[in-house]
């Protein structure tokens, strides 16, 4: 197991390989049979803490990282922006060393700017995940996302997978892609020119315009939200314009294949990029992803663990 | 810089570099009373006085001290990240011997009692030429000119709105007709405020990997095309138009605009700054901030663009562009980071890596750093004609050495080049006759 993820680590999908990606969704497997079970406790991080540090606040990352760590067995610590000396001018660095004299065994960033958590990173000796930094990467998003399409549709590769919606603002979409591709599977982007990232299109990916160019037999439809203070004028004309030509419903999803599955990362803004009808319908794989969240956090938790000093 | 009497000084035993020719000869140089006396084969050790200092150079290039046209000084308000002493200090090191300060400081040096104060600074702190540039606009705010009359007759040298463009044109037609009356030089860094606004590199696909917001090639041009025109303007029915010089393009849109203005007989002239010319967008690697800079770091394909407009002559200036950073301002993310980088101490080293790469000529290369800035701004220095100041320097140009930032004598150590491998080892520098510190 010491071999199969040799990083202190996760700062982002970019670096890992396909057999350390499979690794960790072999090992989330069996986290999600361990959160089924009525007694969830694990003690592989006995004695080990946890701090989720959050300078962008997030209920469901924060909550999924906390249940995860403590399923494991470890002593998780939260800390917000809004309660932490940061608001009194204290440096993201001065933060780290701080946090890093406590003895944590693993500190779980989410920050606001792209490259943060690297630089955390440099100057604390636990281990640290990425909880989402910037427009960067959210590599458990993109992990979680990868389980639940495997455990669907029993394999990655080769599938058509959508990713729709606000690609340039996305780390989950640079995650997803760089994951996604690295398993073999067929990545399309689908979105207005607007919120497109500059170069995408030599990132492996197909750039489409269009939900029915972009659909066509398509076996996953991922939609990425849409930020409030990006709908209006900035980036695309209003949110009705938006919700008309890039709002998943029941009619745009019958581009895809029968069989394809709706997928999102959350929170959702129903009637916006999501319809309703169809985020809560037969084919949503939505509140799954969230349950495998856990599991994929319990993973990564315990693999990084194999790789931190003990006695 | 005190000018006094210095004894007489002789360098032989040299490869002159003569910027103004283009050529390279063994020679020396004769200097007294802070001037060249002559320059050539006939300064021997053999051929000059009993009582004059001989510098045997033993092979080592002897060339104008260098000229750079943009420096952040830290005076007055930004003593924590640099000070005239010790940018002088670093400039005398990196072989540097005028360099023209910066005027976006705090308060900007817009009125005439600023440029005197950092003149008589100057005059009392620096072992180099310090000379400075004023605002073009009050404030640097670009809404109203700067009173150029009066700020040229203090001794301003040329005049820039610092790091930001003057967004509205009307204000920068004004700015280049009045400064063209009093044959001022205007220096205007072209970005498109709006467009580079969110920016913190350059746009494209390793931007976009990183997460990061681009500044796009056009932000530049759109800015230098509009100055064109508005140069041409005051050129119209008039015998001369406005000395425009382009400090720090960064992209072939640029240089393509720059050359049409040239062939167009505009009085236009363009620098680069040695960030842009040896550097690319892929050293900003994992969001290290030192090589977090504006204009940003191209891709390889301008930077080659680059090279080869500076071997061809269109690109007439080489800058540092020297803009010392304090620790705190760089270790934060990317995104927050201050823009800019330490440079007088490393420009001619790392110049000197375009040399050996074969791609451009050392007279070229020196000249870039010294005659041609001379000629752009009206310096008497930059050349080694008899009569002209004593500003000269020695370096061994293979001589290898590795950046260690602790040790430059900036103030600031944010380096781009930290623990690079560089050769080019200033031995001497002379400052109107009299040896600097390096």
């Amino acid at each position: 197991m010491q071999t199969a993820f040799p990083h202190r680590h996760l700062l982002g999908i970019d670096g890992l390989t396909r057999p350390e990606i499979e690794a960790l969704l072999d090992m989330a497997e069996e986290a999600v049979e361990v959160s089924r079970r009525v007694d969830k406790k694990r003690s592989i991080l006995s004695g080990r803490t946890q701090i989720n540090l959050f300078f962008e606040a997030s209920t469901r990352t924060q909550a999924s990282f906390e249940l995860a760590g403590k399923r494991l067995g470890a002593d998780v610590m939260n800390m917000s922006v809004a309660t932490s000396s940061v608001s009194k001018g204290e440096t993201l660095i001065d933060t780290a060393v701080t946090l890093n004299a406590m003895r944590p065994d693993v500190i779980v960033v989410r920050h606001q700017h792209s490259g943060a958590v690297h630089l955390l990173a440099r100057k604390v000796s636990c281990s640290v995940v990425n909880a989402g930094d910037g427009s960067h990467e959210h590599p458990t998003q993109a992990l979680l996302d990868a389980l639940t399409i495997r455990r669907n549709k029993g394999h990655i590769s080769g599938l058509v997978v959508a990713i729709c919606g606000d690609v340039l603002h996305s780390r989950v979409a640079r995650s997803n892609i760089i994951l996604l591709t690295q398993m073999g599977a067929r990545v399309r982007v689908v979105a207005p020119s607007t919120l497109l990232p500059p170069g995408i299109d030599r990132m492996g990916v197909e750039v489409h315009r269009t939900m029915e160019s972009g659909l066509r037999d398509a076996d996953i439809v991922m939609m990425l939200r849409l930020q409030r203070e990006r709908m209006d004028g900035a980036f695309v004309p209003s949110l009705k314009e938006y919700a008309r030509f890039f709002g998943l419903d029941e009619a745009k999803l019958a581009y895809a294949k029968p069989d394809a599955l709706v997928m999102h990362p959350g929170p959702m803004n129903r009637g916006v990029e999501i319809d309703t009808a169809v985020a809560d319908g037969p084919r949503s794989l939505i509140t799954q992803q969230v349950e495998m969240g856990v599991a994929v956090r319990m993973a990564v938790l315990e693999a990084l663990s194999y790789n931190l000093p003990n006695g | 810089m005190n000018a006094s009497f210095s004894p007489a000084t002789a360098f032989i035993n040299a490869r002159l570099v003569d910027p103004e020719a283009g050529v390279i000869l063994d020679g020396g140089v004769l200097v007294e009373d802070g001037v060249i006396v002559e320059a050539g084969a006939r300064v021997t050790g053999a051929n000059v006085g009993a009582r004059t200092q001989v510098i045997d150079c033993a092979g080592d290039i002897v060339c104008p001290g260098l000229i750079d046209m943009s420096a952040f000084v830290g005076e007055p308000g930004a003593t924590h990240r640099e000070t005239i002493a010790t940018a002088s200090m670093a400039a005398a090191a990196g072989g540097v011997t005028t360099l023209l300060a910066r005027p976006d400081t705090n308060p900007p040096v817009d009125g005439a009692a600023a440029v005197d104060y950092l003149m008589r600074r100057a005059r009392d702190k620096a072992v180099v030429r310090v000379l400075p540039v004023a605002a073009l606009t009050r404030g640097l705010h670009g809404k109203e000119i700067a009173e150029i009359g009066s700020l040229h007759d203090a001794g301003a040298v040329a005049f820039s709105n610092g790091p930001h463009s003057v967004g509205s044109s009307q204000v920068m037609r004004r700015a280049l007709t009045y400064a063209r009356d009093f044959g001022a030089l205007v220096i205007h860094h072209a970005e498109d405020l709006e467009l580079a606004r969110a920016g913190v590199m350059n746009e494209g696909e390793f931007a976009s990997r990183l997460g990061l917001p681009g500044v796009p090639a056009e932000a530049e041009a759109i800015v230098l095309d509009r100055d064109m025109r508005l140069v041409a303007l005051t050129l119209a029915g008039n015998e001369n138009g406005a000395r425009y010089h382009s400090p720090l393009v960064s992209t072939r849109l640029s240089l393509d605009i720059i050359a049409r203005a040239k062939a167009a007989g505009l009085p236009v002239t363009c620098g680069a700054s040695i960030n842009h010319l040896t550097l690319n967008e892929t050293d900003v690697g994992d969001y290290r901030t030192f090589l977090k800079i504006a204009p940003p770091l191209r891709a390889e394909d301008e930077r080659v663009a680059l090279v080869e407009a500076l071997a061809s002559g269109l690109i007439d200036v080489i800058v540092s562009d020297h803009n010392p950073q304090d620790v705190e301002a760089k270790r934060v993310p990317f995104s927050e980071a201050e823009y800019g980088a330490v440079g007088l101490e490393t420009m001619l080293a790392a110049g000197l890596r375009l040399v050996n790469a074969g791609q451009v000529s050392l007279p070229r290369l020196i000249a870039a750093m010294t005659i041609r800035p001379a000629q752009i701004v009206g310096l008497p220095q930059g050349r080694l004609t008899p009569g002209a100041p004593a500003d000269l320097i020695r370096f061994d140009p293979d001589e290898p050495f590795v950046v260690d930032a602790a040790k430059l004598r900036s103030r600031a150590k944010n380096t781009p080049f930290d623990a690079a491998r560089l050769a080019g080892v200033v031995k001497t520098t002379m400052v109107a006759g009299r040896l600097a510190p390096v």
